[in-house]
C-alpha cells in the first residue's frame, strides 16, 4: 500500500492576530499545499489550535514539520496519524428533495446520525458531524438526488486516549517540553 | 516613571545596549525622534532607507552583535525590505522599527501607509504591530532576543503614530512572551558519537564550513577539529575567514566560482562534515551530482535545514559551536590512541596538494612587452581586476575588513583575498544584492571604528548606493571604495559572453559616465583614478593615509576579464571550466576514486 497522501498536522499557535496568515504564507512560499484547514481557539484563549491536512506530494512532511516549527508562534506541532486519532468533520448540505424523495432523504440522514436543520418545499438542508470518510459516504449517498450547496468544515482532530491510560495525559496546551513531535 | 511610548522604545534600546543606529525620519516615526536628541545612542542619518539597512547588516557583520535601523512608514519601510531580505537570506541579526500609520488610520489608505509586517512577513524572522505603548518594553526585548539567538535573523517592530505618543509606565521585563520560540543549543551526544565514529573511519573526508560557524563564534573549535582530525576544510562564501587562509588544511571557497580544489575535492569525498552551511544551489551544482560517493554529517542549528536537500547519514541540530566541541571532545581519545595519525588519509592530502599545484588561480597578467590582445590599440596594458586585488590584499593591514558587492568583483575579492580572521568579510551571498558594498562597509566601519575597511565594489554596484558615501563624509566614517570599473555588468556580460553566444544585451555602462573621481569629490571624499599596473600601488598607499573621510579609487579594469573557474548554472561540479592556461591539464586529473 502506497503511503497516504495526506497528513493531519495539529498546530498549536498563540491566539495572535495574523498568525494564520503566517502559516498559510509560509504554505504559499515554500509550496506546500493545503487540503483542508480548521481553526479556533482552544479551552485556553491564549492559544488556537490549527488543523492543517496537509497534501505531502508536495514536499516531505518532515520539512513541512521543521519549517511552520520556525515560526515564533507556533508553540507545538503533532502529526495525528489515523489510527493514532479521532477525527472529526462537520458538513451542511442542501440536497433537492421533492414531496417523492423527502422520506428517502430523510431516511439516510437518519442513518448517518445527521440532523435536518432546514426544510423548503423542493430541499432541505442537513448538518452531519462524523469521520471523514463517513462524511464522504454521505456526499456520494445525497449526490444522485441533487446537491445544491455543500459546505465542510475541514478535519479537526485529537490524539487517541490508549485504553487504561488516565494519569498522564499532557495538557495539549502545554508550552514546554517537546515540539513538532512527528516521529 | 511616566514615559510616552517613543520615550519607552529609546530607552528600550538603550536597555539592549544599542549604541548606534541607521536612520532616517518622516511623518509617522516623528515622536521617536524626539527622544533621539537626549539619547545615549549615536543615530546616523543615511540618504535612502535601504542604506539604513544594509549599513545595519554591515555592523553585525563584523560584530556579531544586531545592528538596529529606523525608518518611516510607507516608502521608508518598503525600502528597508530588500536589506530585510537579504539579512534573511544570511542570517544577519537586525532590528529594524518602522513607523505605521496611527490605529484609527490603518487599514484606511492613509497617507504614507503600507501593510508593512504583511510585506515583511515573509524576509523576517518575526516582526511585530505595537498596538499598545506598555507592550514597548516587552517587545523590544522579544526583538533582541529572537534576532540573536537560534539562527540570526532580521526582526521588524511596527510602532503606530499613536501608539509613540500615548503614556505608558515605565518597565522592563523580567520575562519574554515567547511560549513557542525554544531555540536549540547542545548537541545529541550519541549523534555526535556517530558523527565522530564517521569522521575517524573516512578516507576522503572534507569539512565544509559554512556562514553559521561566524554566527556561532566556532571558528576556534573549527581549527581545533580540523587539526585535530588533519581533515581539509572549504570556506563558503558566507564562512571566508571562518579558517584561515593560510592554513595548510585549507582548501579555501567551493562552489560556482570556487577553487577547483576545493569543488573537486567535495566531488569526490567519501564523508562531508556540514558545519552551519545549508547545501546552496551555488556551491552543490546540480544537486544530483554533488558529491555523489559521500555520506553526510550535517551540523545546523535549524532543524529544517537538515534533508532540506540533501539527506545526511547524522543530522545535529545543534549550535554549532557547540557540536564541533563536542566533536573534539568524542575524538580526542581517539587521537590519544593513535586511531587519528595522518597515515589515515596520507593518500587523500597528497591527491589534495597534487589539485593544489596543478590547478591554482590563474588569470593572465599583461606586462609592457606582452600587451594582451584585449588591450590591444590602446597602446598600454590593461589593469586585471585580480591584480588590483592582490596589490589590495598585500598593502593593507593585517586584520582590514573587506565588504564588497555582487558581481565578479565579488567573486574575485572572495578568491584573491586571504583570510586570517573571522567576521573580516561582509558581502551578500544568498540574496545577491547589487549596491550592498558601500553601505554595508560603512555599517562596519562604525561598528569596527579601529579596523581598516575596504570595499571592494562593481561599478553597476556602486551606482546603486553611492550616495550614502555622502553620510560617510558628514558622519566622519573613513571608509575606502576600490571601484573595479570595467564599465559593465560583469557577471551578467561573463554570462552573455558564454551561454548567450555573445550577444551582449543591456551590459554596457560606460567607464567615465558618471565621473566617479568627480562623484567622490561632490560626495565629500578623496576621489582617485587608476589606469596602468604601475598606479596600482601608488594609489592604495595613498588611500591608506587618509582618514579623515572616505577615499574612492576608479580602477579602470580590462571589460573581458571573466572568472574561473566557473561551474556553470545547472552542470555537476564534475564539469568545471578552469583558466583557459589549464584546460589542457583536465585530462590527467588524476584518479577518480
Amino acid at each position: 500500500m502506497s503511503p497516504p497522501r495526506h497528513h493531519l498536522l495539529s498546530v498549536l499557535v498563540e491566539n495572535k492576530a495574523g498568525v494564520l496568515t503566517r502559516v498559510a504564507s509560509l504554505f504559499a512560499r515554500r509550496g506546500y499545499n493545503i487540503f483542508s484547514l480548521a481553526v479556533a481557539p482552544t479551552d485556553d484563549p491564549r492559544f488556537s489550535r490549527i488543523s492543517i491536512v496537509v497534501d505531502v506530494e508536495s514536499a516531505p512532511l518532515e520539512q513541512v514539520i521543521a519549517q511552520l516549527d520556525k515560526l515564533i508562534n507556533v508553540v507545538k506541532i503533532s502529526e495525528l496519524r489515523p489510527d493514532e486519532a479521532r477525527e472529526a468533520e462537520l458538513l451542511l448540505a442542501t440536497v433537492l428533495a421533492d414531496a417523492g424523495q423527502r422520506a428517502q432523504v430523510i431516511q439516510l440522514v437518519a442513518v448517518f446520525g445527521g440532523q435536518i436543520v432546514d426544510v423548503g418545499l423542493a430541499a432541505l438542508t442537513v448538518m452531519l458531524a462524523g469521520a471523514p470518510d463517513a462524511l464522504d459516504d454521505f456526499e456520494e449517498l445525497m449526490r444522485p438526488y441533487g446537491i445544491v450547496e455543500l459546505q465542510r468544515t475541514g478535519r479537526v482532530a485529537l490524539p487517541r486516549l490508549s485504553p487504561g491510560a488516565s494519569a498522564n495525559i499532557a495538557r495539549g496546551n502545554e508550552p514546554a517540553g517537546q515540539r513538532a513531535e512527528s516521529a | 516613571m511616566q514615559l510616552t511610548g517613543a520615550q519607552a522604545l529609546v530607552k528600550s534600546l538603550e536597555a539592549q545596549g544599542v549604541d548606534v543606529m541607521f536612520g532616517l525620519p518622516g511623518g509617522c516615526i516623528l515622536p521617536v525622534y524626539d527622544p533621539i536628541i537626549d539619547s545615549s545612542i549615536r543615530h546616523i542619518l543615511v540618504r535612502h532607507e535601504q542604506g539604513a539597512g544594509h549599513m545595519a547588516e554591515g555592523y553585525a557583520h563584523v560584530t556579531g552583535r544586531p545592528g538596529v535601523a529606523i525608518v518611516t512608514s510607507g516608502p521608508g519601510a518598503t525600502n528597508i525590505v530588500t536589506p530585510l531580505c537579504d539579512a534573511y537570506m544570511d542570517s544577519i541579526p537586525i532590528v529594524v522599527i518602522t513607523g505605521q500609520v496611527p490605529r484609527p488610520a490603518i487599514g484606511t489608505d492613509a497617507f504614507q501607509e503600507a501593510d508593512t509586517t504583511g510585506i515583511t512577513m515573509g524576509v523576517t524572522k518575526h516582526n511585530w504591530l505595537v498596538t499598545d505603548a506598555a507592550d514597548i518594553p516587552r517587545v523590544i526585548a522579544e526583538a533582541f532576543h529572537v534576532a540573536t539567538t537560534g539562527r540570526p535573523g532580521p526582526v521588524l517592530v511596527d510602532v503606530p503614530k499613536d501608539v509613540a505618543l500615548q503614556t505608558m509606565e515605565w518597565y522592563w521585563p523580567e520575562s519574554l512572551d515567547l511560549p513557542g520560540y525554544h531555540p536549540p543549543s547542545n548537541p545529541d551526544r550519541s549523534l555526535i558519537a556517530a558523527a565522530a565514529e564517521l569522521m575517524a573511519v573516512a578516507e576522503r573526508p572534507v569539512i565544509y564550513a559554512g556562514g553559521g560557524v561566524l554566527k556561532a563564534r566556532g571558528s576556534a573549535a573549527l581549527r581545533v577539529l580540523a587539526e585535530l582530525t588533519g581533515i581539509p576544510v572549504v570556506t563558503t562564501l558566507m564562512a571566508r575567514g571562518a579558517f584561515p587562509d593560510s592554513h595548510p588544511l585549507c582548501l579555501g571557497m567551493p562552489g560556482m566560482h570556487g577553487n577547483y580544489t576545493a569543488v573537486t575535492a567535495m566531488q569526490q569525498a567519501d564523508l562531508l562534515i556540514a558545519l552551519g552551511s545549508r547545501f546552496d544551489d551555488r556551491v552543490t551544482g546540480k544537486i544530483a551530482a554533488f558529491a555523489p560517493r559521500a555520506k553526510v554529517i550535517h551540523v545546523d542549528i535549524d532543524k529544517a535545514e537538515i534533508g532540506k536537500v540533501r539527506r545526511p547519514e547524522v543530522g545535529i541540530v545543534a549550535d554549532c559551536r557547540l557540536a564541533t566541541e563536542a566533536l573534539v571532545s568524542a575524538l580526542q581519545p581517539r587521537a590519544s590512541a593513535g586511531e587519528l595519525d595522518e597515515g589515515r588519509i596520507a593518500g587523500w592530502l597528497h591527491q589534495i596538494r597534487q589539485w593544489q599545484e596543478r590547478f591554482p588561480l590563474a588569470y593572465d597578467q599583461p606586462s609592457e612587452t606582452e600587451p594582451l590582445a584585449s588591450s590591444a590599440g590602446s597602446g598600454r596594458p590593461m589593469l586585471k581586476p585580480q591584480f588590483v586585488l592582490e596589490t589590495l590584499r598585500d598593502n593593507t593591514p593585517a586584520g582590514t575588513i573587506l565588504a564588497s558587492g555582487v558581481g565578479q568583483h565579488q567573486m574575485w575579492a572572495s578568491q584573491y583575498w586571504r583570510f586570517e580572521e573571522p567576521n573580516t568579510w561582509v558581502n551578500s551571498g544568498g540574496l545577491g544584492t547589487m549596491g550592498f558594498a558601500v553601505p554595508a562597509a560603512i555599517g562596519a566601519k562604525v561598528g569596527r571604528p579601529d579596523a581598516m575597511v575596504w570595499a571592494v565594489d562593481g561599478d553597476g554596484c556602486f551606482q546603486m548606493t553611492a550616495q550614502e558615501l555622502v553620510t560617510a563624509s558628514a558622519e566622519r566614517i573613513p571608509v575606502k571604495i576600490a571601484i573595479l570599473n570595467n564599465a559593465y555588468l560583469g557577471m551578467v556580460r561573463q554570462w552573455q559572453h558564454m551561454f548567450y553566444d555573445e550577444r551582449y544585451s543591456e551590459v554596457y555602462l560606460s567607464p567615465d559616465l558618471p565621473d566617479y573621481v568627480g562623484w567622490a569629490e561632490a560626495m565629500g571624499c578623496v576621489g582617485l583614478r587608476v589606469e596602468t599596473p604601475e598606479e596600482v600601488l601608488p594609489a592604495i598607499d595613498k588611500a591608506n593615509q587618509i582618514d579623515d573621510r572616505p577615499v574612492v579609487i576608479d580602477f579602470r579594469t580590462d571589460s573581458m576579464e571573466q572568472v574561473f573557474p566557473m561551474v556553470p548554472a545547472g552542470a555537476s561540479n564534475d564539469d568545471i571550466v578552469v583558466h583557459p592556461s589549464q584546460r589542457d591539464r583536465l585530462d590527467d586529473r588524476g584518479p577518480a576514486s
